[in-house]
């Protein structure tokens, strides 16, 4: 059974294609067959954090106006044999794709694979509309910051209305070191606020900016943004996974930590 | 020690970004500025001083948006308002 599944947020910079990239790889890495589709058309880059912009021949565009076939567009993975691309057009913009188009490519590719995975762009214009219509499930990414889960809010908000089935949310960049001193709000304290299920906690970590400078996955190092990914990966095929807060901190918080019981 | 204590007392910066989310999810939910929903406050309170004495210091007239899938996805308003004795 093929299950589609969106990954937004609302605002941008806040981790999509970098938690889409990493989920792709994540899932491949357990063995599943997987296409990640990036739905951002004017504004690719999925095919970058991949490290697979070189090997562009075809695209999302292409396919739909019937230049060429699926298959001539999706690009194979150096790293992960079950791991695909379908990457975005750079030319054109978001009306060049319509949402009946992308339930029509959507479903056709649902029998070849385990996953499909689509990185949906900022905003909630048609893009948006685009990447969410053919989805079973959402992953809402966000940051533990006002703006970010003020956005967060108004797209879960878009996907009830929408009659999103699954809808859960992974939040990105935490410091734990933060949290602690009461200075960042906390997975509990955002949960709270958006009333969804947690799906996953992504430490702030340095890996991030390496791995994405190298066009490789994080799922492969020993980094905790990578095992973080790994087991999120793991919890979307089902698996349960005990949620974790990792992250350095420093002594002086330790210490302080002992006074500032929160 | 007074000082000592208002130190730790401070309002850390989680509490503030929590506080400004929930009124600002609020209007964002139904479209209802904070300025409606104190108007509203106000003439709830008065509403029901006409019949019961009420604890207005410890009175909560707050929207929720309601979490449960299913039948009510609508934000909610929840009044929780404690009644010092009836009028008779």
């Amino acid at each position: 059974m093929c299950e589609v599944i969106v990954i937004t947020s609302g605002k941008g910079g806040v981790g999509k294609t970098t938690t889409t990239a990493n989920l792709g790889s994540g899932l491949a890495a357990l063995g599943k067959k997987v296409v990640m589709i990036d739905t951002d058309i004017g504004l690719r880059n999925l095919d970058v954090v991949m490290g697979l912009e070189n090997r562009i021949v075809y695209n999302l565009v292409d396919v739909v106006e019937g230049t060429c076939r699926i298959k001539q567009a999706l690009i194979r993975d150096k790293r992960y044999p079950g791991l695909y691309l379908l990457p975005s057009a750079q030319t054109r913009d978001k009306s060049a794709v319509n949402e009946h188009q992308m339930v029509k490519l959507v479903e056709n590719l649902r029998p070849q694979f385990d996953y499909v995975l689509l990185d949906c762009p900022a905003g909630i214009e048609q893009g948006f509309k685009n990447a969410v219509v053919g989805a079973d499930r959402a992953i809402i990414v966000t940051t533990p910051e006002v703006s970010a889960i003020r956005d967060a809010d108004r797209i879960i908000g878009l996907l009830e209305a929408n009659e999103m089935k699954q809808t859960e949310l992974v939040l990105n960049r935490v410091r734990l070191d933060l949290v602690k001193r009461g200075e960042m709000m906390s997975p509990t304290d955002v949960v709270d606020i958006l009333g969804i299920p947690l799906l996953g906690i992504i430490p702030d970590d340095e890996q991030v900016v390496i791995s994405t400078n190298q066009g490789d996955p994080l799922v492969e190092t020993m980094s905790m943004a990578g095992r973080a990914y790994r087991n999120i990966s793991l919890r979307i095929t089902g698996e349960e996974v005990p949620m974790e807060l990792t992250g350095a901190v420093s002594f002086w918080t330790k210490v302080t930590g002992i006074f500032l019981k929160n | 020690m007074i000082k000592k204590f208002y130190f730790f007392k401070r309002k850390s910066s989680k509490d503030i970004a929590k506080d400004r989310l929930k009124i600002l999810l609020i209007s964002d939910r139904i479209n209802c500025s904070p300025k409606t929903l104190s108007m509203i406050k106000t003439d709830v309170i008065k509403a029901i001083s006409k019949y019961v004495n009420i604890d207005e210091q410890h009175t909560e007239i707050v929207l929720k948006k309601n979490n449960k899938r299913g039948n009510n996805k609508r934000p909610t308003l929840y009044a929780n308002i404690p009644i010092l004795d009836i009028h008779e």
